[in-house]
């Protein structure tokens, strides 16, 4: 690849020294700090404290959770961009500005909304309690915080690419004999499918390491409704610096992990299809 | 990670120092001095930051504003250790005190330099019931009853929640004398009958007053009382059990940031100021038990008399309580094991 191609930037040396420069400020060094803290424990008591059977009680729901919130905003994210960008009815405008606003909202204001609504004696908790199903102070409740924050990413990568497939694509696919279901599935998902599974990863990131929401809908109970962001907060309670980032790492680099593996796959894909 | 609490600094006391016009001895710049507390103090060093600024300016003639932080007391420990400029902290427990005594921030033996444990007023951890009482809440007995909801905040992550774990673990040792298998035995019963560990005093108020969850709150008195006359009119009542613990939320002197940014006169006046006649008057009124007899006598109808035993007499201080009870795999862990009482 040639890099010396004439740009509006004033050439690649200083904007790549600028890059690197911002990225280690505002991404490196401070998880490399990170790792420095956990690494005052030794690789022993790292592991005790990482492996410790509560904390991965708490991995298990932040992790799954957090999949879970972000299948369900995949699903429902993909249909909301598509009324929102296919058809044309009032109010529509508004319900588009509506999906921006968990990205506005601090989350603990969405986590105390929440839990008023879907606590036992809220408005929608007290219709739920008699039909035996629990939502706030359950693990349910975390998933619902968790979709609540995270359905922007989803509309928001989906809703261009919806807006940029030309209708005359389906139609085509119509003449020639396809099936509604059939166009959904050879012609509309797979146009989708990069945006999707980039929304997907943002939402399911987004939710790993969500701490302001979940306090207070989840009831923080032990091996029950902890997620492991209220873990570290609990060891940096007791002073235990090497303790929480050591919980920390753990969750970085599986995150990191997961979201390498997610980007992997959108290049496979798009090398299929170029190919 | 976590977005909230951006530091909710507050100007208070800085109107009063204004009003009281220019100093008149131009020898003397402004100061300000920030005050890192826990949450729920706001109201009472609002009041306290307006009558210090007038008593110092009439004494020396300066002008003073005091900057209030609040937040979790542990998480405004760690604000000190890293580097948050605090001139006077007054927080929850000791061990935050400590935290900063071990990393040099507070001299050794901080908490010997002011009368009282450095604790200028004190409350009592108490019970909060709905009004009427209607599952007949009496003692800390009727908290480990079948079928009673009992609302207290994780003593993980919330300093005050601490107190109230050690008034029950108190009583029960009390009660089976000193035996501590059935005090463990009571605490665990006690917290199986919690439905919701919020992270902090506030929320457990919240989860117990808005959103109707539960029987019982165990709470501060000075959050009670708040509780009664304030935020719910007659919907909640206090219970008083028979024997309870005396939560000292100390204050002091951060000697490092003092001695560096040249405030210790100041700042020590101001935590003096919390033992004088006025300053006691000031912790009275806003709910919380004054060490001064004159202003005990006072608030006397507004603190019953209650058997109180303190964290040093039971516990033999913070570090140990801490160490044995909440460290990771302490006696609060424990409880919480699947498959153990």
């Amino acid at each position: 690849m040639r890099v010396a191609r004439r740009s509006v930037l004033p050439g690649f040396g200083p904007a790549l020294g600028f890059t690197l420069t911002y990225l280690g400020l505002i991404v490196l060094i401070p998880v490399a700090t990170l790792f420095v803290r956990s690494s005052d424990l030794g690789w022993h008591a790292f592991w005790h404290t990482v492996t410790a059977p509560r904390v991965v009680a708490s991995y298990r729901l932040s992790f799954g959770a957090a999949l879970a919130a972000a299948l369900i905003n995949s699903v429902f994210g993909v249909l909301a961009a598509w009324v929102l960008t296919r058809y044309r009815f009032p109010g529509r405008r508004l319900m588009d500005a509506l999906v921006d606003l968990p990205f506005a909202l601090p989350t603990a204001v969405a986590g105390i909304a929440l839990t008023t609504l879907y606590a036992p004696g809220g408005w929608v908790g007290s219709r739920l309690a008699p039909l035996g199903i629990e939502v706030a102070y359950a693990p349910v409740g975390v998933v619902l915080a968790l979709t609540f924050i995270g359905l922007p990413f989803v509309v928001r990568t989906v809703q261009p690419v919806l807006q940029d497939l030309e209708l005359e694509l389906e139609e085509a696919a119509a003449s020639l004999g396809a099936s509604r279901w059939q166009t959904v599935r050879r012609v509309l998902l797979p146009a989708l499918a990069p945006a999707l599974l980039t929304g997907f990863a943002l939402s399911f990131a987004r939710a790993i390491g969500e701490y302001g929401s979940v306090v207070f809908i989840s009831g923080n109970m032990p091996f029950r409704t902890e997620v492991a962001p209220l873990l570290i907060m609990t060891k940096l309670e007791q002073f235990d610096y090497a303790g929480g980032a050591a919980i920390a790492v753990v969750m970085l680099v599986s995150s990191f992990a997961l979201l390498l593996a997610i980007n992997l796959l959108q290049w496979a894909g798009r090398r299929r299809a170029a190919g | 990670m976590r977005r909230l609490v951006p530091l909710a600094l507050m100007v208070a006391g800085g109107l009063a120092a204004r009003t009281a016009g220019r100093g008149h001895r131009p020898g003397l710049a402004p100061v300000t001095l920030l005050n890192v507390s826990y949450d729920p103090t706001r109201a009472l060093y609002q009041d306290v930051n307006a009558a210090f600024a007038a008593y110092w300016k009439g004494r020396t003639g300066q002008d003073v504003t005091i900057l209030q932080s609040h937040g979790g007391s542990g998480k405004q420990a760690r604000s000190v250790i890293d580097g948050l400029r605090a001139d006077v902290v007054t927080l929850a427990l000791a061990y935050d005190v400590d935290a900063l005594e071990d990393r040099g921030f507070v001299a050794r033996g901080w908490q010997g330099r002011l009368p009282g444990n450095s604790a200028p007023y004190t409350s009592a951890v108490v019970l909060l019931v709905r009004k009427g009482n209607p599952k007949r809440i009496r003692d800390w007995d009727d908290l480990v009853r079948p079928g009673v909801a009992v609302i207290t905040p994780n003593p993980k992550t919330s300093g005050g929640a601490r107190w109230n774990y050690l008034a029950a673990w108190g009583y029960a040792l009390g009660r089976w004398n000193g035996d501590e298998t059935r005090a463990r035995e009571f605490v665990a019963r006690l917290y199986r009958n919690v439905p919701v560990l919020d992270s902090g005093a506030r929320g457990a108020m919240t989860t117990f007053a808005e959103r109707g969850i539960g029987d019982a709150l165990v709470a501060w008195e000075s959050e009670a009382l708040l509780a009664v006359k304030q935020l719910g009119r007659g919907k909640f009542e206090i219970v008083y059990p028979s024997r309870s613990i005396l939560a000292e939320p100390p204050v002091a002197v951060v000697d490092k940031v003092v001695d560096h940014r040249g405030t210790r006169a100041v700042a020590q006046a101001y935590v003096d100021f919390l033992y004088s006649e006025q300053g006691q008057d000031i912790a009275g009124r806003n709910f919380y038990r004054p060490r001064s007899p004159a202003a005990a006598a006072r608030y006397a109808a507004q603190f019953p008399g209650l058997e109180l035993f303190t964290i040093d007499e039971m516990f033999g201080g913070w570090r140990k309580a801490q160490a044995v009870h909440f460290a990771d795999g302490g006696v609060f862990d424990q409880i919480y094991q699947p498959g153990r009482a």
